[in-house]
């Protein structure tokens, strides 16, 4: 995920809920142009944000050994526009999760108010799709490192959260 | 145990929320593909709902059996074979297969499944009174 549309974890409960804060600003080129005189954040990419706050719960959960893809989205409601200088929480919590796959809802607030909310799918790929590589091990390791969900994150037992054994080894071993 | 009337309830609520579709459309008859408009990642979203309404486990294989309509053994020229039929017929009691053995392309295999196949599934799985 080189397209960071979170800016970093602010909780991380393992297997249950994630929270992260998006802060817009008018620096963000693509405001620019949505819509020129007026610049709201796109729901689009409030919905990515989400997802990617989910998504990469859902991955923690199963050791980034699973390769997560958003599926679908079933329901996903906006209530207000975000705007350049406000900051978005994304709250992602786990309903269900599977072998393959998982539910999650999501909601995004904006200080106190509801913003967006809805539900969205994660498939484990499988199949034909096993043998592919969506993320090398280092790159997780980075990702959830620089969101700093090791620094907020706990495991399902409430202890710090730590860095997967199985990641280190093959990020180690791939350099 | 529930009955017959709450399951097609809690099937119908599974399938409005999972697929967008107005409770009216979700009759007995309807089929979960052509009908509904279901696609293959809807069938997970579809399992989701019926193992939280139900509080019942439904393994991947069970309620799209994959393994068997990609399986050589069962499938020839993209039609299930008689011992690919009743590979199905065993694994799905509970599915009326005959319009689909009439005429059985593996294309059309989902889309021969409907409401009332998937209510009889989760009968299956809970007893129902």
């Amino acid at each position: 995920m080189r397209w960071y549309w979170i800016d970093r974890f602010i909780e991380f409960e393992s297997g249950r809920r994630a929270r992260a804060i998006k802060n817009i600003s008018l620096a963000e080129e693509h405001l620019h142009d949505h819509f020129p005189g007026y610049a709201v954040m796109p729901n689009s990419l409030i919905m990515e944000g989400m997802a990617q706050t989910g998504g990469l719960l859902v991955c923690e959960h199963g050791r980034f050994q699973e390769k997560v893809v958003l599926a679908k989205a079933p329901r996903v409601t906006f209530y207000l526009p975000a705007l350049p200088g406000d900051t978005l929480i994304y709250t992602a919590t786990i309903e269900y999760i599977r072998d393959d796959g998982a539910m999650v809802t999501v909601a995004s607030h904006r200080q106190d108010q509801l913003q967006a909310e809805g539900e969205l799918v994660f498939a484990h790929l499988n199949g034909e799709h096993h043998d592919k590589v969506l993320f090398e091990p280092s790159a997780y390791l980075r990702m959830m490192r620089m969101l700093r969900a090791y620094e907020v994150g706990h495991a399902a037992d409430g202890s710090p959260l730590r860095e997967p054994e199985e990641l280190l080894r093959a990020a180690a071993s791939s350099g | 145990m529930p009955t017959k009337e709450e399951i097609f309830e809690k099937v119908q609520n599974a399938l409005v929320d999972a697929l967008g579709v107005d409770e009216e459309e979700v009759t007995p008859e309807a089929t979960l593909v052509g009908d509904l408009g279901a696609e293959s990642i809807d069938f997970l979203d579809i399992q989701f709902r019926l193992e939280k309404a139900f509080n019942i486990k439904i393994p991947q294989k069970e309620l799209l059996p994959q393994d068997v309509l990609t399986n050589a053994q069962y499938v020839q020229d993209g039609r299930v074979t008689d011992a690919g039929l009743a590979e199905l017929r065993k694994r799905m009691p509970w599915a009326s297969l005959d319009r689909f053995a009439a005429n059985p392309k593996v294309q059309d295999f989902t889309n021969s499944l409907t409401v009332e196949d998937l209510c009889r599934f989760v009968e299956s799985k809970v007893g129902a009174a």
